[in-house]
Order: structure tokens, then C-alpha cells, then sequence
């Protein structure tokens, strides 16, 4: 039996997002939001080690309160009970408030063996709140895993690193943040779906949470976000001419020796 | 935030390290205070005179056999306790996966922020340290300011200009390496992942082939064009994750940023997440057959055209011009 956390973003979709080319600035309010793709694969994982040594999967996500929706895929995929912290003075929170929020949630939750969470969120990419939460509940954790596998109390995994791969072994409680190779995330069944919308989503505001006020929100953050801007692009943007292959090729070579970034 | 002064610069990396005193030294300078590196291991104090040569006024050193693991809990104890003892106000911290589990876990403990993979470093009039990194996938850099110190950042690989060795002189401090906490993961094997000679990022010159090229083999002509130049073929995500043509990490934001002197992108549409890795090379050069191709947005030199005719006569002008 195998009881685990899985921590899910609901992210925006940064693949659907548009910039507003005038200001550069860009269009969030409404963009569409989803899972982070990473987090599926933790959700995939923890229900794999589920299916295999029995157990219980709950996700735990802290956003709007119209992440409610979203759980509801990640308990059609087969998590069990969904968290879902929500409360207008935890918005805004960078990842030092976050972990905070995170870890009281997890002590609420009570006794688990392992926490799951993507290697980072696609939309802010920091790979930070892994980390962060761990050391707020004081476990280890192993990060970058590819490959993971479970027996009694010791976890076996695989760790991605840029020039190596690690093999590492820790005993339960830990933590542990998967990359995208870990698993081909799954497509729910209709009857799956079905069956999700008879599962439990818990929703907490802050004051059920022994969550410090000043450690939250904007005013806990370490961090100010100054500007979000799309980046400049200042190209030539110089189409090459000519009639035929080998002329524009002649052309284009010249101007890359006239560049000076062939030859010496 | 009174009493916190020194830039600090710690990479399990010797690049990242190297590269960060630079940047470092340039922070300390407008900041009229020292620039230190830390240095943990055992028995490496030999290579504390290259830090210093590279800029390092100052390095603290913690030697301790339990040091030779790159394992996060004794780096981490170790330094937490040196930042508690010296309070320096900026750590530049190199972003490995190593390096970023690591200073997100010292910030922790310290109840301070970290911006991870910063491209640029700046100083506002309250000398607060201000960060772009790149977020929502590649589109778009945000700008942050800390609140509060220490100051922790993750820097990566080729952000910053590695600055020149002078012979110089400078402190080494040794530190106490007592109450260093023990290893909680238990490394059973470390196998080295094959990577090039010379790595991607540090090619003059890369030549990348994207979903237009129709079969692995055909990746010849790119080589030959890579091989004129003397520099490194490279491949889009398309082709390692659908196609599986290749198993090591793609040209892009979620694989190898790099910023060559020339770009040159065969058979690349362009999405956001390729661009991204892409965007600074200093002279881009797109080939495409489709000529609304996004990646023409973002180039210098713009090919409507088939890759496979339009390629190897490049070879042969380019080979033909270089050696006049």
C-alpha cells in the first residue's frame, strides 16, 4: 500500500498564449489553462505505483477556485481525492510563499510515503516548488527523475542530469520531481470520466490552513515581478533573391562572410 | 536587509563558475564590496588560485572528505552555515539540475527568494538586485526585483562573458567543515551520458535541421554545410521525441539554448519553443520551402526554398569563397 501526493498545476497553456504585438505585452486574462504537462507524467507515475502496490493518489493544487474543474481530469486519469486550495489572499504568491502554503496543506493531509511533482510548471518554468516543499517538511528529495520504482520503504530511481545519468536510492518519506521521459501520460475513458464526478474535491481557503499571513500573497513573496514583456526582435529579416538555388546560395554566402561569422 | 554585503559565486561546475566571476565581479564593483567563491570539496584547494586569477577577492573554502559527492544535503549545510557566519547579499548560484535543486533549497532555509536561469543582472538605485529570465515557454522575459536578502540567482551556462586569467593575488579562508550534514540519497551509480567533443553551446557555428528534412540519412548534407563552417549539427524536438532519429537533448528552450555567431535553421517552422532557444545567436539564418514559416520573424537571412537544392550549393559557395 502506497500512499501519494501528487502537486498539480493548473498552467497556463503556453502554447495557446498571444501577445499583443503594439505593447508586447501578453493576453493572460483568459487564456486557456491546463495540467502542466509534467504533472501529468507525476500523476501518471503515482498512479502506476498505485495500480501496482495498492493505495491511495491525491492531488493537491493551490490556484482559483475554477481549478476544481481541472481536478477533475487529473481524478478521471485516476487519482482519488482532489485538494484544491483556493483564497484571494494567497494569490500572487512566488515560490517561497507557495512552498509555505503547500507544506501546511501537506501536514493537514497527514501520513503519505511520497510527494510526486513535475520537474517544473510550463508556463513559469522555475523548478522550484519541488525542492522548496521538501525542505519545508524537512525529506529528502530526489529530483529529475526518469525512472522510478517502489519497494517496501526504498525508492529506486533514475535521475536525468545534464552530463550523467544517476542511479539513487532513499528510503519513504520523500519527495520527488519526474521529467516528461518518465511516461506517456493517459487518456481517461469516457467511463472513467463518468466515474470521476463521484469523487471527493476538497476545497481549503486559508483560514483552514495554519498558514502565517505574512508569509503569503505579495507581501510574503521574496520576489516582485516588474514586467512581463513578449522579447524584442530586431532581424534584418533580409530575403535572398535570385533565379535559381545557386545564385541565392552565392548570395547569402557573401553576406554571411560580409557578417564576419564564417571563416576567421 | 541592512548588514548583508558580498557577491558570492558557487557552481559544482568550473565553467559556470568561471563565467559567473565575471558577472560577479562586475555586480561587486558597482556595489563597492568584495566578490567571494566557495569552494567545496576535498582536497581542492588547488584550485582556488584560478578563482582568484578570475576574479575571486575572496574564497572561502570548506574541505571535507564528505564533500567529494555532489550530493545536496552537506552542500547545502555547508552552506547555509557560511552564508549565516559572512551574510553576503547576492549568491550567484550556477543553474546545473544539481545547482538549481540546491539553491532552491538554500533559499528556502534562508526564508529568502531565487530566480532560477537568469539571463541578465542588473542593479536598481536602492541596489536591489533586478533579474530577466525567460518564462511562458519562450514568450516572454520577466523582470523581478528582490524584496528581501540574501539575494539567491541561478545563472546559465553561457549567460555571461567568461572573463580573462590574471595572475593576482587574493584570500583563502578556510571554514570549519564540522556539523556537515550527512547524505539522505544514497548514490548507487553515476553513468556518464555521451555528449559531442565540443559542446553545442560553445559552437561558432550551428546548422539545424528541422521536420523538412525526410529522412535521417539526408542530416549528410546538413553535416557537410556544418563541416565548411567548422561547426555542429543540432536538431529540432520533432525529430528526437516523434521521430525518434536521436536520443540526446534538442536545439530549444527545454533542451540546448545556444547562441552562436550563425544560426542556420533547415526545414524549421519556428514554434515558440525552438525560438526560444535560438533567439540570441547573432546571425540567423532560416531556410524554409514554406515561406510563412514563423521562424522567418525572427531571421536575418530569409531562403524561400527547398533545402535539399538550396543547401548543398551553399556548401559549395560558401567552400568556394572561404578558400579564395
Amino acid at each position: 500500500m502506497v500512499r501519494v501526493i501528487v502537486c498539480v498545476k493548473q498552467a497556463i497553456d503556453v502554447s495557446q498564449l498571444k501577445v499583443d504585438t503594439a505593447t508586447r505585452k501578453l493576453i493572460t486574462v483568459d487564456a486557456p489553462r491546463k495540467i502542466s504537462d509534467f504533472d501529468k507524467n507525476a500523476l501518471e507515475e503515482a498512479i502506476r505505483l498505485k495500480e501496482k502496490l495498492g493505495g491511495e493518489v491525491l492531488t493537491l493544487t493551490l490556484g482559483p477556485e475554477d481549478a476544481k474543474t481541472t481536478m477533475r481530469e487529473a481524478l478521471a486519469m485516476g487519482a482519488d481525492k482532489a485538494y484544491v486550495i483556493s483564497d484571494p489572499t494567497l494569490e500572487n504568491s512566488d515560490t517561497l510563499a507557495t512552498s509555505h502554503i503547500l507544506a501546511e496543506a501537506v501536514k493537514k493531509i497527514g501520513q503519505f510515503d511520497l510527494i510526486l511533482c513535475g520537474e517544473a510548471s510550463i508556463d513559469s518554468f522555475s523548478a522550484q516548488v519541488g525542492p522548496r516543499l521538501a525542505e519545508r517538511l524537512n525529506i529528502p528529495q530526489v529530483t529529475y527523475a526518469r525512472k522510478l520504482s517502489l519497494e517496501g520503504d526504498v525508492l529506486t530511481a533514475e535521475r536525468s542530469l545534464e552530463d550523467a545519468v544517476e542511479t539513487v536510492k532513499a528510503k519513504t518519506p520523500l519527495l520527488v520531481t519526474v521529467t516528461r521521459e518518465i511516461n506517456e501520460p493517459r487518456i481517461p475513458s469516457l467511463m472513467a470520466i463518468m466515474k470521476a464526478s463521484k469523487k471527493e474535491v476538497v476545497l481549503w481557503k486559508a483560514a483552514d490552513l495554519s498558514i502565517a499571513k505574512e508569509k503569503v500573497g505579495e507581501a510574503g513573496s521574496a520576489i516582485k515581478v516588474l514586467d512581463v514583456l513578449a522579447p524584442k526582435v530586431e532581424r534584418k529579416k533580409i530575403v535572398m533573391k535570385g533565379e535559381n538555388a545557386v545564385e541565392v546560395a552565392e548570395k547569402l554566402a557573401k553576406a554571411l562572410i560580409q557578417e564576419g561569422v564564417v571563416g576567421r | 536587509m541592512n548588514g548583508y554585503s558580498g557577491v558570492w559565486v558557487y557552481s559544482e561546475n568550473k565553467d559556470l563558475m568561471t563565467e559567473m566571476l565575471g558577472k560577479g565581479s562586475e555586480l561587486a564593483g558597482k556595489l563597492q564590496t568584495q566578490l567571494s567563491a566557495i569552494l567545496l570539496g576535498h582536497e581542492v584547494k588547488g584550485l582556488a588560485d584560478e578563482l582568484i586569477g578570475h576574479g575571486a577577492d575572496k574564497v572561502y573554502l570548506v574541505d571535507n572528505p564528505v564533500l567529494r559527492s555532489l550530493s545536496t544535503e552537506p552542500r547545502l549545510s555547508a552552506l547555509t552555515s557560511l552564508v549565516a557566519r559572512h551574510k553576503p547579499e547576492i549568491i550567484l548560484v550556477g543553474s546545473t539540475r544539481r545547482g538549481r535543486e540546491l539553491a532552491s533549497r538554500l533559499a528556502t532555509r534562508l526564508e529568502t527568494g531565487c530566480v532560477p536561469d537568469c539571463t541578465q543582472l542588473s542593479l536598481d538605485e536602492q541596489r536591489r538586485l533586478v533579474t530577466e529570465r525567460m518564462v511562458y515557454g519562450g514568450n516572454a522575459t520577466v523582470t523581478q526585483v528582490f524584496q528581501v536578502k540574501p539575494q539567491i540567482v541561478c545563472v546559465p551556462l553561457r549567460a555571461f562573458e567568461k572573463p580573462q586569467f590574471r595572475e593576482k593575488k587574493g584570500e583563502i579562508i578556510e571554514e570549519s567543515a564540522a556539523q556537515l550534514e550527512q547524505p539522505r540519497i544514497e548514490t548507487v551509480e553515476v553513468k556518464p551520458v555521451e555528449t559531442a567533443a565540443v559542446k553545442i553551446e560553445e559552437a561558432r557555428v550551428v546548422v539545424v535541421g528541422g521536420r523538412g528534412i525526410e529522412k535521417k540519412e539526408d542530416f549528410k548534407i546538413l553535416e557537410e554545410l556544418s563541416q565548411t563552417l567548422g561547426g555542429q549539427v543540432g536538431y529540432t524536438r520533432p525529430l528526437a521525441e516523434d521521430r525518434k532519429w536521436f536520443s540526446g537533448d534538442w536545439i530549444g528552450l527545454s533542451g540546448h539554448k545556444i547562441k552562436p555567431a550563425l544560426y542556420i535553421g533547415c526545414g524549421i517552422s519556428g514554434v515558440i519553443q525552438h525560438v526560444a532557444g535560438i533567439r540570441d545567436s547573432q546571425v540567423i539564418v532560416a531556410i524554409n520551402k514554406d515561406a510563412e514559416a514563423p521562424i522567418f520573424e525572427v531571421a536575418d537571412y530569409i531562403v524561400v526554398g527547398d533545402l535539399y537544392e538550396i543547401v548543398p550549393v551553399l556548401s559549395s559557395a560558401l567552400k568556394k569563397l572561404l578558400r579564395s
